[in-house]
């Protein structure tokens, strides 16, 4: 059986038809064409489906897509202000802190969470916060230090404003 | 210590410049394997097989066939029969009849997790649900685990005609499919005249690469007998070589096309999807899509060889090592594996031994058929090395670090076959770590320090590349070398520096397979060497084409054009920019560009000395690092970012190799633990910073000084983290992995 979803999507409107068992990735990949979150294992294991419902960080494959009914949902797709990248993704491409970047999305709207409820956040803080997201490639050393350094970086443009 | 020998000074190379296809990867715009679709695409579904080993009586697609939506069915007898010969693919070859038999089963089932069948689907819940029609009879046979079953006199075999390969004299069948000698001199008779022996044995267990990015395919195969496939992995041309060659269709009728790569660490060097994707679409007449689950991806790709290592080393009382003797067993799964060849150079690579034997033995098992994972068969052998070595140093009293510069291998020693190294900065890496302020650090309760060193043979291999110039002199350089970790941005930066122009005027595509000639796969720590050079060389033909024009243009006498800062400088002052001259094409033969095809031999090997705090909970046997140090030859960093990038990453996967990472097979050889909850890789919060120090001893053989540097970081960590551990608790561990009940065992153990 189909269900019928409305939703906000990345600041637009949006509606789509999705089964029972679809998965809110599911609905966002096959259903939006919205590919930036991936599925790495399926079992909310690994982060890479990481997007925010409502303002609340999840893995959109532990998310049945009819749960999004009049739900607001942002996805690594809705990060950049138009042409204007986020400070999290910026220092990501500065700081070298990506190598094969399928696990990029899901770092970069789980650490932009942290520091839009966290906005000084020590070593310590990012390492557990980002514990939910796997990356196989870097060894989290240019992680932390890119979270690390887009945080310094909005801190002083707060208070310079 | 970190300047360049080489006087030559740089614009670019060394240099950070965010890569090219950067703002792709961070907005969710870059399309991997999973991601492509195709129009009217079909979705496809693998039964696999619930029993280790069993031989398939039957196969029963009927009610599958019939079910409404249901487009194609296979088995394996749909593949062509196979003849038996060997294919170049990634590091080493492979024999086409077992890639194509690990792609589906014929005749016998040989792991958990084996393709039995594949149903291609208007949806993919239909094609789950055909695959619930599929009936197959098994005749349930015995099966093998590990090295110690498959090697029992009574052992059930896997392939029943198998015989040792490199063993004289071997007629009976076996699971040990090959045997390897390396050695030098006569190591039993020196180790009679050592003053110190050490003697033990190491293992370790079934790991996966862990790449986050599921296996995923999409292909057509038109009835006129043109195919396409898109599908990420880490050599398009060899996924069209695999597939054609099982398929048995001429090369150029398969056209590859690459997508962004999520991980692979030698794991995306073979096919599994591939020819069955084709199959069901030959046979459905539609493009189809088939993408693994993760509990796939753990029980039907290949996992790197468990290994079991004895070895015994000999030193006089100084510390001077006399004779090694090493005899190990590779577990390589459902298939004949190929990593004893570079375990054994693994062992004769980094120190000098004058007296050596190395026996190696490939064992098969019903286990998913193993394969390279980043330096492939090298990091348990060295952590044996390192373990060895450091029990040594405890019986000499002499300080790690001293025992290893002692005997560390220096440019024109013997490598592993024998051939003199070349510009090797192994004592340099060994100098780095003892002067670096980690080694000497004051250490807290329950934590220890250890070191350990890495030989990694590195790989040079065929490459293409093509470098065209717009009309306003602009560069587009391309490849044939999937971009696995920022390679777009080296070979900009070694365009841009060859030809004298800014980085941002170079872009780097990567072509399909239908687009440029072969390039060997990303792999051996080879791209930015082997791919570098061919991008090189291509810009040096693109310079004289430009200087010939030049010469033309400004009327100069030939020969008193030269280049420089991408201008052509002429007599009395005149000049011309690379735009000036490229736009001006119509005059002359056509359009600047040129193509280089090269096959490098003077890669050089890479060398590694990492050091590793742990500290060990007393009460559980908990082990947490809490500082590591990662020091290697690079040769030249092109791009210090990714070359660190790759330093910290091996590290990583290796920390996790030493302390969390196994298979762990149920009584019925069924994997206990195929997900990434209970497979356990290191996450964030696991690790400390890791401090990189790059030692720069550049490769004569390239023009920039490259050495590989992608697959050494992973060969000291497992005995790095062993021999801390080992010291944290003043027992030698010798068996990975360093899980918490071992280590807790260890300590209930001690006297």
């Amino acid at each position: 059986m189909s269900i019928a979803v409305s939703t906000k999507v990345n600041g637009d409107p949006c509606e789509f038809l999705c089964q029972t068992s679809d998965s809110l990735l599911d609905a966002l990949r096959d259903k939006l064409n919205l590919t930036g979150s991936k599925e790495g294992c399926g079992s909310g294991d690994c982060g890479a489906c990481t997007v925010m419902l409502d303002g609340k960080m999840v893995c959109s494959c532990l998310v049945l897509a009819a749960e999004a009914e009049g739900k607001t949902i942002t996805t690594i797709e809705g990060v950049a202000d138009g042409s204007e990248l986020h400070p999290v993704q910026r220092h990501f491409l500065e700081l070298g802190a990506l190598q094969c970047g399928f696990c990029t999305p899901g770092f970069i709207v789980a650490a932009k969470a942290l520091l839009d409820v966290n906005p000084d956040p020590t070593e310590s803080e990012i390492r557990f916060w980002l514990a939910g997201n796997l990356c196989r490639c870097t060894g989290y050393d240019k992680i932390v230090r890119a979270v690390s350094a887009a945080a310094a970086e909005m801190r002083q443009a707060r208070s310079a404003a | 210590m970190n300047a360049p020998e080489s006087t030559k000074t740089f614009k670019l190379v060394g240099t950070r410049p965010v890569r090219p296809d950067g703002i792709d990867k961070v907005t969710g715009r870059a399309i991997y394997g999973p991601d492509f679709v195709a129009s009217g695409m079909l979705h496809g579904a693998i039964l696999r097989s619930p029993h280790a080993h069993a031989r398939i009586v039957g196969i029963d697609t009927s009610k599958a066939a019939s079910l409404p939506g249901v487009k194609a069915v296979i088995t394996g007898a749909d593949f062509p029969e196979q003849k038996i010969g060997e294919v170049a693919g990634g590091e080493v070859s492979s024999s086409l009849t077992d890639v194509a038999r690990n792609c589906m089963a014929h005749g016998k089932v040989l792991y958990v997790g084996h393709a039995v069948a594949a149903v291609a689907a208007t949806s993919l819940e239909v094609a789950q649900a055909a695959l619930a029609l599929i009936v197959v009879e098994y005749d349930v046979l015995p099966h093998v685990i590990t090295i110690a079953e498959a090697l029992a006199a009574d052992a059930p075999l896997l392939h029943e005609g198998m015989i040792t390969k490199g063993l004289d004299g071997a007629t009976k069948p076996s699971n040990l499919s090959a045997g390897f000698t390396l050695a030098r001199g006569d190591a039993a008779a020196a180790m009679v005249d050592a003053e110190v022996v050490v003697s033990s044995r190491f293992t370790t267990s079934l790991v996966h690469q862990g790449y986050l990015e599921p296996h995923a395919c999409v292909a057509t195969w038109n009835a006129d007998g043109q195919a396409q496939m898109w599908c990420s992995s880490q050599g398009h041309y060899e996924m069209r070589g695999f597939t054609a060659g099982i398929l048995q269709m001429p090369v150029s009728d398969l056209r590859v096309y690459p997508l962004e790569i999520g991980g692979g660490f030698g794991g995306k060097t073979t096919v599994y999807l591939e020819p069955v994707t084709m199959l069901l679409s030959k046979q459905s007449g539609r493009p189809v899509r088939l993408a693994m689950n993760r509990q796939e991806v753990f029980t039907a790709t290949n996992p790197a060889a468990a290994s079991h290592i004895d070895i015994t080393l000999g030193a006089r009382a100084d510390g001077t090592f006399v004779a090694m003797q090493m005899e190990f067993w590779n577990q390589s799964g459902a298939f004949a594996g190929n990593t004893i060849y570079s375990s054994a150079a693994t062992a004769m690579g980094a120190y000098r031994v004058a007296d050596a034997h190395v026996q190696g033995w490939d064992v098969v098992t019903n286990t998913p058929k193993c394969g390279s994972y980043r330096a492939p068969g090298a990091p348990p052998i060295a952590m044996a090395l390192e373990g060895a070595i450091d029990e040594l140093a405890l019986k000499l009293g002499m300080d790690a670090i001293d025992l290893r510069i002692k005997n560390a291998v220096r440019p024109g020693d013997p490598g592993p076959m024998g051939i003199p190294h070349g510009k090797i900065g192994y004592v340099e890496c060994l100098e780095a770590a003892k002067a670096h302020p980690h080694w000497t650090a004051p250490l807290g309760p329950n934590q220890g320090r250890g070191v350990a060193g890495a030989f990694w043979g590195n790989y040079g291999g065929p490459s293409t590349a093509s470098v065209a110039l717009g009309a306003d002199g602009t560069v587009m350089v391309t490849t044939g070398s999937p971009d696995i970790g920022g390679s777009r941005a080296s070979m900009a930066i070694m365009a841009a520096e060859t030809l004298g122009v800014a980085y941002d005027t170079v872009r780097v595509a990567i072509a399909d397979t239908g687009s440029l000639g072969y390039s060997m796969l990303t792999g051996g720590s080879r791209v930015t060497f082997a791919t570098g050079k061919a991008v090189i060389g291509a810009c040096r033909k693109v310079i004289d084409t430009l200087l010939e024009r030049a010469t033309v243009l400004l009327g100069a006498e030939p020969g008193t054009v030269t280049w420089a800062d991408g201008v052509a400088h002429g007599p009395n002052g005149a000049s011309l920019s690379i735009g000036a001259i490229a736009g001006k094409f119509h005059q002359f033969s056509g359009p600047v560009s040129a193509e280089e095809s090269v096959n490098p031999a003077d890669f050089l090997p890479g060398f590694a000395v990492h050091i590793c705090d742990t500290e060990i909970d007393p009460e559980t046997g908990h082990v947490s690092v809490t500082r590591y140090t990662a020091i290697q030859d690079v040769g030249t960093a092109i791009h210090p970012d990714y070359v660190e990038g790759q330093m910290q990453g091996g590290a990583a996967q290796g920390i996790g190799w030493a302390l969390n990472e196994a298979y762990v097979f149920d009584a019925q050889g069924r994997m206990d633990n195929s997900g990434f909850l209970d497979y356990r890789m290191p996450v964030c919060s696991d690790l400390p910073m890791i401090d990189t120090v790059m030692i720069e001893v550049p490769n004569p053989g390239h023009p920039y000084g490259v050495k590989g540097v992608g697959e050494p970081p992973i060969v000291p960590p497992l005995g790095a983290v062993a021999n801390a551990v080992s010291n944290a608790i003043g027992v030698r561990m010798r068996d990975l992995p360093l899980s918490p009940e071992r280590i807790w065992s260890a300590l209930m153990a001690k006297p």
